[in-house]
This record gives structure tokens, sequence and C-alpha cells, in this order.
């Protein structure tokens, strides 16, 4: 061949496969594939968000989900990593602390008329109270899925062992308060076990006190997030009070310190009933789950949210906003609400909850889900939550020995992130 | 006015040849720099000018302004104490451990290479796994307090408090790397004549002297090597501080690559990490040509 018609023959050849391939790409774009990241790894949990997509794969076969779990340690992060490398999961679970940063930041597609024009959403059903957070301009950018009182989760082997009295007695005694609970703790930390976990808090992730602290009124920020609380009285009698259960009485576990309360290994564990599923299925022992105790400022109950949006100007953003409608449609919700509390008022009620939560008795679900989610109230978040949260984290750290000053290192607390605060 | 002779010349001379093939075996090597060291250089220096937030996807020139915040940014000062201490401490005794064992190692006894093998492993081991196993030893209730509490000594919570979580996470990065250190040394170390050793014998000196003055001078450059080796590595330690403290207590731990992944990663400034990633540059460069510079005074050269 001469150097004139192997060129000829290039072109050509190119000429054929260049076209196919194109036709090629199109093909490729009508199957659509959409992530949603996750902080949970749970089995149980996937294998229900799998039943989900294939649900939506039912009738719409071109397209497929994936969820993708991540650290729940550094979700956020790895997630803003993917989406400053260009490479954003099309769906993505959003903490209620972050909340703010997302929905402002015009990151997410609105969702409101999509999830009103599909047909049987009840769109009206879903509470403007679990809605507040996630919404803009009257625009819902992420829907709150889960809605999930804190509450207290125990082992009532170990509490009956050391000889106190369960929690569950203390309520009925009407005597189920901060004190006695700490009591209790401390009862069975003196017997060789742990007493409380308050769990994911880790001495790093301290929002998740708030579930310990509003017993005393005290709150991170105020309402309009302008000024720090830290050193206010409610937050140093809270504090004084929890140092101590820490450092004098032993009824948490100290810092550094890394203990399982569904290993069995404490009495007592703050946490969402979401984590039920945690629960040992072999080897189980006596469990409870009781409301937060009451505090000096009376009662109180806290709330998680998570919230899932779907990424704004995104190849396929319309597919996408189109399963959120899909996997949060009253079917669906109440699929879910065997593990996330739902933000649906018709799903509220003690016999629907009842039906997907078979591991829950139906007083605890009207004292602990359905009460905690009537009155709670929802963890504080802030715009640039993340660079608050390490400020706080590191002048509190200076709390986290034996001999601190409280009072002192709470006001270091305000000093430092007052100027976030305040911008 | 070209010379027409000239052009008559062929292309490839016998120079450009040469030329070309060089050019061809240093291809692949200059490829990767300019792929993954020079264009992202230039890059990060793009992005320091910018404000560049990831969420909103907002991409904004603001010239110097995070050249002015690097000035007025209270936390830096200490971040770049805490970076100063980790790597001071580092070298001081990286370096001397690694010649410790280098020595005690040179030596011609049965098995030695199983020792030698045996210090060297953590060097191949996984960083991530090697500082997982050690925040479980380093926990309060975890495996070194655990030793002290059978001698009855109640051990302090390493990770917790701002003096030992600097020197934990120190240890730790030692640990792992000093085998490296002292395969360097152990080579320069079997590379010095012995027939020195034989003249200072004979001379009376005593084995001190002997290391004073024949074994430094001769093992220098090797010092001066793992000096720097060390020192560049130092300023880039990232993982250990994840893991173990996240920077803290306070801000004890936070050095200045975990700084910049704070600001960047965790709290979405972008523009501002890249500045701070330029600052870490400057100083890398600046630490490593003053040491090049110290060579000629300090480091003996046989030739």
């Amino acid at each position: 061949m001469t150097r004139l018609s192997m060129l000829k023959a290039t072109a050509a050849t190119a000429g054929i496969l260049l076209p196919l391939a194109w036709s090629g790409v199109s093909w490729a774009q009508d199957a659509v594939n959409l992530r949603m990241t996750i902080w949970s790894a749970n089995e149980a949990h996937l294998a229900l968000f799998n039943e989900i997509a294939e649900g939506f794969t039912a009738t719409h076969p071109n397209v497929s989900v994936t969820f993708e779990p991540l650290p729940f340690e550094n979700y956020t992060t790895t997630l803003t990593t993917q989406i400053a490398g260009g490479n954003p999961p099309d769906l993505a679970w959003i903490f209620e602390t972050s909340a703010a940063d997302f929905v402002n930041s015009g990151a997410l597609a609105p969702l409101t008329d999509a999830f009103a024009g599909t047909e049987g959403y009840e769109l009206d059903d879903v509470t403007d109270a679990a809605t507040a957070l996630w919404t803009r301009d009257g625009q819902l950018y992420a829907y709150p899925f889960s809605t999930s009182p804190f509450a207290v989760f125990v082992n009532n082997d170990l509490v009956t062992a050391a000889g106190a009295k369960t929690p569950a007695e203390l309520i009925a005694a009407g005597e189920w308060n901060w004190d006695n609970a700490l009591a209790t703790a401390k009862a069975v930390a003196d017997s060789g076990k742990d007493g409380l976990v308050i769990r994911d808090f880790n001495y790093q992730t301290w929002q998740n006190l708030t579930a310990y602290w509003r017993g005393w009124g005290a709150n991170a920020w105020s309402e309009d997030g302008k000024t720090c609380g830290f050193a206010e009285q409610p937050m140093v009698d809270a504090m004084t009070r929890l140092h101590q259960a820490i450092f004098v009485d032993g009824a948490l576990p100290g810092p550094g310190e890394n203990v399982d309360f569904f290993a069995g290994d404490a009495a007592m564990t703050i946490t969402q009933i979401s984590r039920a599923s945690l629960l040992p299925k072999e080897d189980p022992f006596a469990w409870d789950l009781v409301p937060l105790p009451e505090g000096p400022a009376g009662s109180y109950s806290v709330i998680g949210q998570a919230g899932v949006g779907a990424f704004a100007n995104r190849p396929n953003t319309d597919v996408a906003v189109e399963f959120l409608g899909y996997m949060t449609n009253p079917e669906n919700s109440q699929k879910l609400a065997q593990f996330f509390p739902p933000a649906r008022a018709s799903l509220l009620n003690a016999e629907t909850l009842g039906k997907t939560n078979p591991l829950l008795t139906p007083e605890q679900i009207e004292n602990v889900v359905i009460a905690g989610i009537s009155n709670g109230q929802v963890i504080s978040g802030h715009t640039n939550f993340a660079q608050i949260q390490q400020t706080i984290r590191a002048s509190l750290d200076g709390l986290w020995v034996a001999d601190a000053d409280v009072p002192a290192v709470l006001q270091s607390v305000c000093d430092g992130v007052a100027p976030l605060l305040a911008r | 006015m070209s010379d027409p002779k000239k052009q008559k010349r062929p292309f490839w001379t016998i120079a450009r040849k040469d030329a070309a093939a060089g050019y061809l075996f240093i291809a692949p090597q200059a490829l990767g720099i300019i792929t993954f060291v020079l264009i992202p250089l230039g890059l990060v220096f793009y992005y320091s000018m910018h404000e560049w937030n990831v969420l909103a996807n907002t991409f904004t020139f603001v010239g110097d302004a995070n050249y002015q915040m690097l000035l007025r940014d209270p936390n830096l000062p200490p971040v770049l104490l805490a970076s100063a201490i980790f790597s001071a401490g580092l070298v001081v005794l990286n370096l001397s451990l690694a010649l410790l064992l280098a020595v005690l190692l040179d030596q011609k006894l049965k098995g030695i290479v199983v020792f030698r093998t045996l210090f060297f492993s953590p060097v191949v081991v996984s960083l991530v796994a090697w500082t997982i196993v050690w925040s479980f030893l380093l926990q309060a209730n975890g495996g070194i307090n655990g030793i002290f509490a059978m001698f009855g000594i109640e051990g302090p919570n390493w990770l917790r408090t701002p003096t030992t979580a600097m020197i934990s996470v120190v240890v730790v990065q030692v640990f792992k790397n000093v085998g490296l250190n002292m395969i360097l040394f152990l080579a320069a170390l079997q590379g010095v004549p012995k027939e020195l050793y034989e003249a200072a014998r004979v001379d009376g000196a005593p084995a001190f002297k002997q290391f004073r003055r024949i074994t430094l001078p001769m093992i220098s450059p090797t010092i001066l090597l793992t000096s720097i080796i060390t020192i560049v590595g130092s300023l880039q330690v990232f993982a250990q501080i994840a893991i173990l403290t996240k920077g803290g207590p306070g801000v004890s731990t936070t050095v200045l690559v975990y700084y910049l992944y704070q600001q960047a990663f965790q709290f979405h400034f972008f523009g501002y990490g890249s500045t701070l990633s330029i600052l870490l540059f400057l100083i890398v460069a600046v630490l490593t040509f003053a040491q090049w510079q110290l060579r000629k005074r300090i480091v003996f050269y046989e030739n």
C-alpha cells in the first residue's frame, strides 16, 4: 500500500466508525444510572432502598439507582469533595446541620412543583414543621425523609444487675429525670460495665450533646443564629453537671474510650430510633426504648433530621427528582418509616408506625416516636456549619479534662465562635 | 537573508538526532511531572486568586484577597508553630534513632538480617492501617495504658492532652519511617573504608572519637539526604493527624497540611486552601534550598 492509499483507507474507516461511535454515545445516554450518597451502610437499610429502586426501575426500565454509603464521620466532607472534583452524585442525603448550606447554595433542584404534579403524592400531607429547614422562598429543596427523635435505649439486664431501678420503673414513679438517669449510669459504671453513651459524640461531634443540654434549656446559639449560647447560665449548669458525671462519677465513658451500647457494653445510649436495627439478633439483651429524661427546664425532646435532595444542573436532574418523588410517595414513605420516622401526618399514628416497626412496642411508639416528633425541636444548624463546628470543637476540647474550669472554657467557646456566628 | 548552503543541510544532523533521542528518553518522566506536578501547581496558584464556592458553583476572581487573609488569619501562627514542633521533633527523633539502629545493626552477627528486616518492615505497612492500630494502642483504655496499669502506673490520655498528643503523632510517624533512614545509614556506614578505623585504632583513638571524627564526616552526605527527605516528609504529614487527633486537642496538632485540608475540604474555602498550599510550597522550597546551601559548610566529600 502506498502512503496515500493508506491515508485514504484510514480516513474511510474513520468515516464509518466515528458516526457509529457517536450513535453509541447517544444510546448510552438513554440508560440512566442515578447515584445517591447515603451515610448508612446498614444492610437492612440498603435492602429497603434497593427494593424501592427496583420498584422505580419496573416502570422506568432504563433507570437504575445505586446507593453509595459514605462514612458517617466525614460524610459532608466526602460529598463536597465529590462535587468539587466534578463528580457529584445525582441525589444525596443531607444532615440537618448542613441544611442551611445546601438549601441556600442553589446546588439543589427545587422539588415542590415536581412533587405537586406527581399523582397521588399528597404533598399537603407532609408537615410544615418537618419541611421548614429544607424550604427556601416557598420551594422545597430536600425532602426530610427522616424526622427522628433522640431517645434513650436501655440495657435492662445491666441496670438490674447493678441493683438500680430501670428507666421504665423510674418513669412509672414519675422520677425519670437527669439526676436519676446519671445515677443509674453511675451505678452500672461502678459495677464494671459502662454507664451512658451519647452515641457518635466521641468528644468531637458536640452537636449530639444537644439531646442532653436542651434539658437545661440550653442552646448552642440563639434562634436567629447570631448569638452564642455556650456562656449562658443554662449551658454552664448543663455542662458543669456533665463534666461531673464524666470525670467525677465516671457515669459516661471518658474521652478516647470506645464503648458500644449495642454490643452490650453500656447501660444506656442516647441516639435516634433508626439505630434500633443495630440491636443484637444473636445473644440479645433485655432492652427498652424510653424518652429523654426530664431536665431542670422540664421535659423536652430533640429531633435529628435527614433530608434527601437532587443536585441541580446535572444531566439527569429531572429523572433524579422523579425518583425522589417516587421514593417519598405515601406508599414508600410507609416502608421507610420502619427505620426513618416519616414527615407525613397521615403516617404519624401508632397503628401505622406499629406495623412498620415490629421491634417497638405500641407504648414505645406512642411515648417516644410520636410524642417526640410532635413536641421536638430540631438540632440547631447554621450556614457555614463545618467551620463553626470545628471552631467550637477546638475550644471545647479544653472542657474534656478532669481539672477543667467549665465557665472559663465555655466563655472561650463563645469568644472564638462569635465572629463566625455574626457573619 | 539566509545562506542557500545552510538550507541544503539535512534537518537531522547528528547533534539533533542525539538531542531528540535524549528528549525521548526523558519524555515519560517529563510528561508525568508536567501532568501531576507543574500543571496542578499552576492551577493551585490560579485558584488561590479566586473564591471558589463548591456548593453554589461560583468562581470569582478576588486578586490577592486570600493572601491578605493569610497575614490576618489568627489561626495561622498556632498552626505554623504546631508544624514546626512536629517537624523538629520528627527530624531529631527519626535521624538519631535511625543512626543508632544502623550502628547497632552494622555488625557481623548471626541473624542480623532478621533484625534489619524487622526494623524495616513498618515502612512497607499501609500508613492508614498502621495509624489505626496505633489509635487503639493510644486510647485512654488502650494497649499502652494497659501495660502501664500492670505496673500500677496510670497512663495519660495520650491523644487528648496537647503535649502527649503531639508526642504521640511524632512517635507514630517515627516508628513508621525510621526503617527507611536506617537502611540509608546502614549503606553509608558500610561504605566507610575500614582502613580509616584501623589507622585510628593504631593511633589509640577511643571508639567515641572514631565515631565523631571518622563515621560522622564520612556519612554526612547521607545525613543531609535523610534530613531533607525527613523534613519535607514531615511537612506533608496528614493521615496520622486525621486519624489520631483530627488536629486536636484544641489546635495543638493542627499542622499546615491538615489546616489546609480543613479550609478547603471541610469549610469549602478552596481559594484560601490553595493559598495555604502555596505557602506550604514556599516553606518546603526555602527549607530545601537552605539545607542544600548548608551542605557546602558541613558536609564532607572525599573528592
